[in-house]
């Protein structure tokens, strides 16, 4: 199933004396097509996954370029244009500061974007070191590592994030880092999970057999064969991290006021529900938008980096 | 016409690949007699698997398109409604695959799916077929049958296991087993007791076999007849003692040839180097126009090998059976 | 074992004395407490000379493979010794170990599982190389590994290529290409040939014929496939439950053998050609291999064997003299020789 036998490349076999009967037309090679190459181009094929992606692509851009996107500053109070319903000049309206909420919008995409990368980012790192630490090397070095980890995981969420901003004062940098915390354990979960099978693979003895050190295995061999679940869960993780700095913020702990970030903004926009929806709805539907699309991107992944998927592309049947 | 147990004619299956229709069965006809083994030999990727599969409706429709004549019993196991060839596929024919791990359901005794297969296909009381099961099991040799009803297949030895899918193949005595490479997962010694066993339960009831490998050691054991399949196409058959004997095809010559012989491997002391066919089979996407196999042909003989497609035709005028080859080379073995 | 040691030890490149490699096994349900061990290698002697091809043979789980990845350290022996080219390299570690994986190289059994699909060819060829720096810069190792390519029989213009674009007897070459790229003396190939279509075995086994003559290896060449042992063998060697039951010249061991299992493994072969087929006489055996978490006390063929007599459950058989020279069968047909089984005091085979 595997693998279409190519025109055979085959040199003079051995026994064979010459090259008769080899193979039947010019040999052509194909350059070899980077994997990463394969993954973008079944990501294209499914179009849920590619309009994610683009979203996502003009988010981030967005909010990258914010100062240039946003039609005015994040704090400019105009006293006169106060809860200003959506129009041509305000197209998402203003709230009780006579703040433009498109404005804000924009600039808050910067702040929870950014909050949400840095503690996916952070939780990317220690989760995997531990988890391949912990798969590779397994006994002791497992069962301390992924206790530690279950301990973190038991903890309530929202209580474990209080409780790094308790110390470290609020903030979105430490916003960022107790979110990073908290998802650590899943990334060591999933890396765990995925060196264990890679672990056992033939190819990672016969690299053994070879004289590899440990190090080698794990950063050639074991590192970017057990990456496809770890890069969903960065997805996925994305996604909620978003959702978890909103949460933070509209408690209170996360962004502080002025500074625009959609949670906080959720929370402003809260008492004016029944008098001003817009105060709410517009940060709500670009957490709402941000999320989806990672999920999306997230379950496209999946699809594009199943091997089984890949068989399919790449061979026929026999 | 009657008196076969299956009559299969022009079978042709085309697959959809990714990588355009890929013909992996193209233009195969034989018959199986009662009591009768024909064996069908070919490397992987020569669609000996899938031309079995295709019989008996098990290839998924969405992907495959099989056309032909398949008379199994006097009824076309092609035309046939999906309903109706559930039911014929316990008694009319049994399979034994490759893996008895995965032929077997992990969760259920032996003895559960045993009876499921019974009382699938006939009304007997759940005790009836439960004594049924425990007469099966003790045929095809497994050791204290009652008890081994309440097993898993896990607790069973490979052999055990491949007995086990043997005795759910044969529950309602089919008139047609087919084994698709049974022994390959087997120990030598297993597959000694393995097909001594198939032997002898097809001398009682007079199974058609067919008997898929590529072990050609096995196929002159147990086969009468023997067909050698080459990217989709039957490029010899005949009787086993023509086939292996005396093989007209290149291709065969170049299996046979290819095989280290255990009883003299040395010539004047001299161990010499096996003969091969060079180069890999062709991609069923990819399939050369003229004849199947000459790309890696070691002899090439005419000029019509690359574009002309040689027909099975009779070799020779010998009694008996007819020994067919597909090939332009008529010259003698050299 | 002084059998076993009749050899010149300048012409023994790898010896093995007394290796076991035993595994806990878990009881099962209540019986957790009973807690066993499986021995899938259970005190092999073994001397392996310089030049020479060994085939080892027997049948799934007799500890075969186990016996070729300790040999090679890639699983941990649980007793005995291993000496490669005069050295102990039983526990060694870092700098001893890397050497012995240098100079001994393995091919394993499926094309498809023992190449990393993320690297390509170049990448997978050039692995040993970079590990102990056998070539500096870019430049030499890729021509090294061109070197290896044609010398496995491949184009070296697909080094650039991934292993899914190869079919199953390039990757192969392409995993003996890897397995000499250190430039070892010694090669395991563990049923290498196996998953192999007819044609593309043949391929192989000439192509390590080839190199073994070609580069003078010392090759251990494991497999369940007789005929191909017989072939491809200067000397054969037969384990039954992680015990090496006879050993040989390849003629010898393949036509006249002393130990009732491998006559019986022998007779099970089926040879291609008719005529021959219907006349084999086979040995059947009784029943399946007994668990190596269970192996009978005595001689541990005894509860198969057709010819079982007296001695068989008292005396676990040493290898002794047996048929042409240098065969050795562990058998007491050819004599009551090796280790008297303990009893307790109620007449009860101690648990081994």
């Amino acid at each position: 199933m595997t693998g279409q036998p190519l025109p055979p490349p085959d040199a003079p076999i051995a026994g064979q004396g010459d090259a008769k009967g080899t193979s039947p037309g010019p040999t052509t090679l194909r350059p070899a097509r980077p994997r990463w190459r394969e993954t973008l181009g079944l990501l294209a094929r499914n179009p849920t996954a590619a309009v994610a992606s683009v979203v996502l692509l003009l988010i981030v851009v967005l909010a990258v370029f914010d100062d240039t996107f946003a039609p005015e500053g994040a704090n400019e109070i105009s006293v006169t244009d106060r809860l200003q319903s959506p129009s041509w000049s305000h197209p998402f309206g203003t709230d009780d500061l006579g703040r433009d909420i498109l404005s804000r919008v924009i600039l808050g995409a910067s702040v929870s974007l950014k909050v949400g990368f840095l503690a996916v980012g952070f939780a990317l790192v220690a989760g995997t070191l531990i988890g391949l630490l912990a798969g590779y090397y397994g006994r002791w070095v497992d069962d301390v590592l992924m206790r530690v980890m279950d301990m973190l995981f038991a903890f309530p969420a929202v209580l474990l994030a209080i409780a790094v901003l308790a110390v470290r004062g609020p903030g979105s940098g430490n916003t960022a880092l107790a979110i990073g915390i908290v998802y650590t354990p899943i990334f060591a979960r999933v890396t765990r999970a995925s060196v264990l099978g890679v672990r056992e693979e033939v190819y990672v003895r016969a690299s053994r057999s070879v004289g590899a050190s440990d190090w080698r295995i794990l950063t050639r061999h074991i590192l970017p064969n057990a990456a496809p679940p770890i890069i969903v869960q960065t997805s996925i993780s994305l996604a909620f991290a978003v959702l978890a700095e909103a949460a933070l913020s509209f408690l209170g702990l996360g962004t502080q006021p002025p500074n625009p970030s959609w949670g906080l903004m959720l929370a402003e926009g809260r008492g004016y529900i029944e008098l001003a929806w817009w105060l709410a709805f517009f940060p709500g539907m670009a957490i709402f938008l941000t999320v989806l699309c990672f999920n999306l991107l997230g379950d496209g992944l999946r699809d594009a980096l199943d091997p089984r998927q890949r068989t399919l592309m790449a061979g026929g049947g026999r | 016409m009657s008196g076969q147990v299956l009559e299969v004619e022009d079978l042709r299956v085309r697959l959809r690949t990714p990588r355009g229709p890929a013909d992996v069965v193209n233009g195969l006809s034989y018959t199986v007699g009662p009591g009768e083994t024909v064996a069908v030999v070919g490397e992987s990727g020569s669609g000996k698997s899938v031309s079995v599969l295709a019989l008996l409706g098990l290839l998924p429709a969405r992907v495959a398109t099989v056309t032909g004549r398949a008379v199994l019993q006097g009824e076309d196991l092609l035309t046939m409604k999906p309903e109706r060839l559930r039911q014929v596929r316990g008694p009319g024919a049994g399979m034994v695959f490759q893996d008895p791990m995965t032929s077997l359901n992990p969760v259920l005794t032996v003895g559960r799916q045993l009876v499921e297969g019974i009382r699938a296909h006939g009304d007997v009381s759940k005790a009836a077929a439960r004594r049924r099961a425990a007469d099966l099991l003790g045929e095809v040799g497994l050791p204290d049958p009652e008890r081994a009803l309440d097993r898993y297949p896990h607790e069973l030895s490979g052999g055990m296991r491949q007995r086990v899918v043997i005795a759910i193949a044969l529950s309602n005595s089919p008139a047609l087993l087919i084994a698709d490479e049974a022994t390959t997962a087997l120990d030598v010694t297993v597959q000694a007791q393995i097909i001594d066993l198939i032997e002898g339960l097809q001398a009682d009831r007079g199974t058609g076999v067919i008997w898929i490998t590529h072990d050609l050691g096995v196929v002159a054991g147990i086969a009468d007849r023997v067909l050698v399949m080459y990217g989709g196409r039957c490029v010899e058959d005949g009787t086993v003692d023509d086939v292996l004997e005396r093989p007209a095809h290149p291709y065969t010559r170049g299996l046979l040839g290819a095989l280290p012989d255990l009883a003299q491997p040395a010539v004047d002391g001299v161990v010499p180097d096996l003969a091969t066919v060079p180069g890999t089979p062709p991609a069923p996407t990819d399939l050369p126009e003229g004849c199947v196999f000459w790309p890696r042909c070691p002899v090439r003989g005419d000029a019509r090998c690359e574009h002309e497609q040689p027909p099975l035709v009779q070799i020779g005028s010998g009694p008996g059976l007819p020994h067919r080859a597909a090939t332009w080379c008529t010259e003698e073995a050299p | 074992m002084n059998a076993v040691t009749a050899v010149d030890a300048s012409d023994v490149l790898v010896s093995v004395r007394g290796l076991e490699v035993h595994f806990p096994v878990r009881g099962e349900g209540i019986r957790k407490k009973g807690a066993g061990v499986l021995r899938a290698v259970d005190g092999v002697d073994l001397d392996i000379l310089r030049g020479e091809t060994l085939g080892l043979v027997g049948e799934s789980g007799c500890g075969k493979s186990t016996l070729g990845n300790a040999v090679l350290r890639l699983i941990p022996p649980t007793g005995g010794s291993i000496d490669f080219a005069g050295t102990d390299v039983t526990s060694v570690g870092g700098k001893g170990l890397r050497e012995l994986r240098r100079r001994a190289g393995m091919v394993f059994q499926d094309p498809f599982a023992s190449l990393d699909p993320r690297r390509t060819v170049a990448q997978t060829v050039s692995e040993p190389l970079e590990v102990h720096g056998l070539r500096s810069g870019k430049r030499e190792r890729a021509a090294r590994v061109g070197e290896l390519l044609e010398l496995v029989g491949l184009d070296p213009a697909v080094a650039g290529r991934y292993p899914h674009e190869f079919s199953g007897g390039q990757r192969q070459r392409v995993g003996i290409a890897r397995a000499l790229a250190g430039e070892p003396d010694f090669l395991v190939c563990d049923e290498a040939i196996a998953s192999l279509d007819v044609s593309v075995q043949a391929q192989v086994l000439n192509l390590l014929r080839r190199l073994q003559k070609q580069l003078g290896l010392t090759l251990l060449f494991i497999s369940h496939d007789l005929s191909a042992v017989r072939h491809i063998s200067d000397r054969i060697a037969v384990m039954y439950l992680g015990r090496i039951v006879e050993i040989g010249p390849a003629s010898a061991v393949g036509s006249d053998p002393q130990m009732p299992y491998t006559q019986a493994l022998l007779s099970a072969v089926p040879v291609p050609h008719p005529a021959l087929e219907r006349q084999r006489q086979r040995v059947v055996l009784r029943g399946d291999v007994p668990s190596p978490a269970a192996v009978p006390s005595g001689c541990r063929f005894r509860t198969r064997c057709p010819y079982v007599f007296e001695p068989c459950d008292d005396v676990d058989p040493a290898l002794q003299p047996a048929g042409a020279p240098g065969q050795l069968a562990a058998c007491h047909l050819h004599g009551v020789v090796g280790t008297p089984v303990e009893r307790t005091p109620e007449g009860v085979p101690a648990e081994p």
